[in-house]
């Protein structure tokens, strides 16, 4: 037997005045799931986020937590938490007091609230700064006083609006070890709001790729990589080589490069793009190979090399990467082939977003 | 090997000292009439205008005034009711307008009276009082200048509320406060420094307002203000100058006490 989802979020649509933010989104999330929004800004993950609180109210659609409908219940009677982005701690109380606010508010008793928040302020780490004010702490402390003060509440779903955003980059990125590990360990479910890919492929079990307040595609973050559903989620997701051209029964064909061969399932001569990961994209000798191109640099980031090529045809360069350093020097002639490549479809809004790299190129 | 000398600290560059003269200047303009008043109140001289050396003997005499004494008691009410209301009822608009108004329409409307012509106020005033019938005495001083005063107190409560982080009102919802409980634990006290700098403002404004008082209240009720205007018809006597400075002198502490407590209760940023 399939458990019931945690969160069933069905049909949601947002409206602000003439522009929709949300259309009629879908999605199930389970227990226990560390779960990613993930878009551009403007795609309306955080409207979905405020709508799940109870920020926002949606024009139609039903969101449910355990079954229970969310939409009839004032954001503080939701079985829900927030961690906002600003943190919004409340700078004229203590880092304890701030914690035990929520306890407070279901008139739970002092020692209780006492107990709760001393054990929560230990598994975020802020011991010795329990008596201190909001304004006396780092980033990186302010956020564990968000989260703790989210957790003590024990909510059904965490919710987290750009969590690491204020954060800067070394403390960032042991922020995201952190919550991983918080989130095992207190056993939540946990929704992260994100403009960042690489922060949700790093910490989330599941993704969902939201674009003008579409769901473009909804899988794991290696799914998401290897089988993107569109040429939005190919690009957004890592970084790829883009052919747009259209499709012959065994392959894309690329207008100035010709076949490029891979497995798709649509129709012949439809609008289409193949996608090659840099890893995928193999750089051989210039002899032996027909498509051929000109290195026109390198870049070496430690553990990979990522070379820029440009290829006889093609109106931008593509990217390859290689372990270690590379060899290749700015102006040498290389072979091109290419490796694993998928397909996805390409719409008009595809189509614009390519002239524009193209012009960006 | 030698240490390199520490390099010496850039020396700030020379303005010319000309600059300075339109500066002091007017600093003179605003202060020198303050001044005058303050120096005079020490003056032994029954004549305003003739120093005739030092003396304090003003300062006893402005207690010992019966007529003075009862406008400063009548002042001091009216200050402090129209300061009671005008706190209470300015803080509630300002968090009304915030959260449920958009625009700027309504908020132009809360806050006009503040630089509304006080004539204007003030026949207004004291017509609507006798339409309904409303007896003139000091509690009709208290309503008119809650009128203006409140205004005051809404503008700064306003600027307050639009410094704060919206969302620390939307994270005590989040953890579980209704409506009532967020504005008493979250809103009011982020609020406090803003509510404490509008009622002492009103206080102070409401202590020398002249124009209104004088339409609004009954002969008999005089308040300060109006009870050194009519002693300054029979000429001024050195003693309304020790009351002046008396009276500047509490305006002075007023405002310092102010500050103290916005930077008590302040939200470091």
């Amino acid at each position: 037997m399939t458990s019931a989802p945690l969160l069933r979020v069905d049909g949601v649509r947002a409206v602000y005045g003439d522009t929709v933010a949300l259309h009629d989104v879908s999605l199930d999330i389970g227990d226990n799931e560390f779960f990613a929004l993930l878009g551009p800004s403007g795609c309306g993950k955080t409207t979905l986020l405020r709508s799940i609180a109870g920020f926002e109210t949606p024009a139609s659609g039903r969101i449910e937590v355990d079954g229970q409908d969310l939409l009839r219940m004032p954001p503080h009677k939701r079985p829900v938490n927030m961690m906002f982005q600003s943190y919004a701690l409340f700078p004229h109380m203590s880092v304890e007091k701030n914690i035990g606010y929520g306890l407070e508010a279901e008139g739970l008793g002092r020692a209780e609230i006492a107990r709760r928040v001393a054990e929560v302020v230990e598994v975020v780490g802020l011991g010795p700064l329990a008596k201190r004010r909001p304004s006396q702490l780092s980033g990186g402390q302010r956020q564990r006083v968000a989260l703790a003060r989210a957790i003590v509440k024990r909510p059904r779903l965490l919710l987290l609006d750009e969590p690491l955003s204020a954060l800067d980059r070394q403390v960032r990125a042991s922020m995201q070890l952190e919550l991983k590990r918080l989130q095992h360990e207190v056993g939540l479910t946990f929704v992260v709001v994100t403009h960042d890919q690489e922060e949700a492929m790093s910490m989330a079990d599941r993704i969902a790729v939201l674009r003008d307040g579409r769901l473009e595609q909804l899988a794991t973050p290696q799914e998401l990589y290897a089988n993107p559903a569109s040429r939005f989620v190919a690009s957004f997701i890592g970084s790829a080589n883009l052919l747009d051209g259209t499709t012959t029964a065994d392959g894309v064909d690329v207008p100035g490069l010709g076949v490029v061969p891979a497995a798709h399932a649509m129709p012949v001569g439809a609008q289409a793009t193949a996608v090659v990961r840099p890893e995928d994209l193999e750089l051989t000798d210039a002899a032996t190979t027909p498509l051929r191109g000109t290195v026109i640099d390198t870049y070496f980031l430690g553990g990979a090399s990522t070379i820029s090529v440009e290829v006889d045809g093609l109106p931008a360069p593509v990217l390859a990467t290689v372990h270690g350093a590379s060899r290749l020097a700015r102006g040498e002639s290389v072979g091109v082939r290419f490796g694993r490549t998928s397909v996805v479809a390409r719409d008009a809004a595809d189509a614009a977003a390519s002239v524009q790299e193209a012009v960006s190129a | 090997m030698r240490e390199l000398e520490p390099s010496a600290t850039p020396r700030a560059v020379r303005r010319p000292r000309g600059i300075l003269i339109p500066l002091w200047l007017g600093y003179v303009f605003l202060y020198l009439p303050i001044l005058i008043v303050v120096i005079m109140s020490f003056n032994d001289s029954e004549n305003l205008f003739v120093w005739r050396g030092f003396s304090l003997r003003w300062y006893p005499e402005v207690f010992a005034d019966g007529a003075l004494m009862q406008g400063l008691g009548n002042t001091i009410i009216v200050a402090t009711g129209a300061t009671a209301i005008a706190t209470v009822l300015g803080t509630l608009l300002a968090y009304g307008i915030q959260h449920y108004t958009r625009g700027g329409f309504v908020r132009a409307f809360a806050i006009a009276p503040a630089i509304l012509p006080d004539l204007l106020l003030g026949i207004g005033l004291l017509t609507l009082f006798s339409l309904l019938g409303i007896t003139l005495g000091l509690h009709s001083v208290i309503l008119a200048h809650a009128v203006f005063a409140t205004a005051f107190v809404t503008a700064i409560v306003l600027a307050r509320m639009a410094s704060l982080d919206p969302s620390l009102e939307e994270a005590s919802r989040d953890l579980g406060a209704g409506p009532v409980r967020t504005f008493l634990r979250v809103t009011l006290p982020q609020l406090a420094p803003g509510i404490v700098a509008g009622a002492l403002l009103a206080f102070t404004l409401s202590l020398d307002e002249f124009v209104i008082a004088f339409f609004t209240t009954a002969p008999t009720q005089p308040t300060l203000p109006i009870v050194i205007y009519s002693m300054v018809r029979f000429g001024v006597t050195p003693e309304v100058n020790a009351l002046a400075s008396l009276l500047l002198l509490v305006s002075v502490v007023t405002v310092i006490a102010a500050q103290r407590l916005t930077r008590l209760t302040g939200s470091p940023k």
